[in-house]
């Protein structure tokens, strides 16, 4: 089966996502980068979406998906280069993909999960509020 | 009417032909950019319905008019089980899989029209329109 590559950058995995994905295959990907966590120990995942032309509710929830496992193997997730078009239709199908930190491009995302506070939600909001 | 297709949704990879479909004809209606990914978006999660739920089934993309307004139709036929609780099925988190429950209600909220009808042990059909 096809599979979509996952590159290794020193202690963060990255993956481009260059294909509109069916179900499985984005499953496999959910698989494939939980598992190459493990394997590599790796600190923050990077996936750039930038040629998705959409995100509807099963690619938000792999997406959220991804980043809870990540999360609990220690790890951060950064999700970059979402289109404009496809934020806002995410928004108004109600998807708030919780969980997940985005950041404009892959420069920008790699600058989060290499920031001292990592990318992890929980601390920034924990932060915001204090 | 101007032109209809019909496109068939059995399996996973016909989801992805329904996109592409409902992309060249938002296209070639002119549609702007979010309005295309709106209808993609919507026909998206209507195809997996249909394939996760409803035993897969037919989609059909209609070019309408309305006056001088032009609309895109798409409307998803299956013969699956149906749905016994439609108000239920249209809530927002409400799912019978592991879904997220937004497909149906988000859907609405990206389209212009939204018909659903659906009877137990026959089938469940929506029909959804963007006007430009
Ligand atoms: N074509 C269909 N045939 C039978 N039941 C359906 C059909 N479409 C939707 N349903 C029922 O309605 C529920 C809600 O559908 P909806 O698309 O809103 O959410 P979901 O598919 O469960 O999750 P999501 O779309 O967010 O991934 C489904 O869980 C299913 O029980
Ligand atoms: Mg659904």
């Amino acid at each position: 089966m096809e599979r979509i590559p996952i590159l290794q950058m020193g202690q963060f995995l990255l993956v481009t996502i260059q294909v509109d994905m069916h179900d499985r295959l984005a499953l496999a990907l959910q698989d494939d980068l939980t598992n190459r966590i493990v394997k590599t120990q790796a600190q923050g995942v990077l996936i750039d979406i930038s040629a998705l032309e959409i995100v509807d509710s099963f690619i938000g929830r792999i997406l959220g998906n991804i980043a809870t496992m990540s999360r609990i193997l220690d790890a951060d997730t950064v999700v970059v280069g979402m289109q404009p078009a496809v934020a806002i239709t995410l928004v108004e199908l109600g998807l708030s993909l919780t969980g997940v930190r985005t950041a404009i491009n892959v420069e920008q995302g790699m600058a989060l999960l290499r920031s001292p506070f990592g990318a992890s939600p929980e601390e920034r909001d924990t932060h915001a509020q204090t | 009417m101007l032109k209809h297709e019909v496109v068939e949704a059995r399996s996973s990879a016909d989801v992805l032909v329904v996109r592409q479909q409902a992309r060249a004809w938002a296209v070639e209606m002119g549609f702007s950019l979010v309005e295309q990914t709106k209808i993609v978006t919507a026909a998206s999660e209507l195809a997996r319905n249909m394939v996760d739920y409803g035993l897969g089934g037919t989609v059909e993309l209609e070019a309408i008019e309305n006056g001088s307004r032009k609309g895109l139709r798409l409307t998803f036929t299956d013969q699956g089980p149906g749905i016994s609780d439609l108000d239920l099925a249209m809530t927002d988190g409400y799912t019978t899989g592991n879904g997220l429950g937004l497909g149906l209600s988000g859907t609405k909220r990206l389209m212009h029209e939204f018909e659903i009808t659906s009877q137990v042990g026959q089938g469940t059909r929506v029909m959804i329109t963007r006007w430009r």
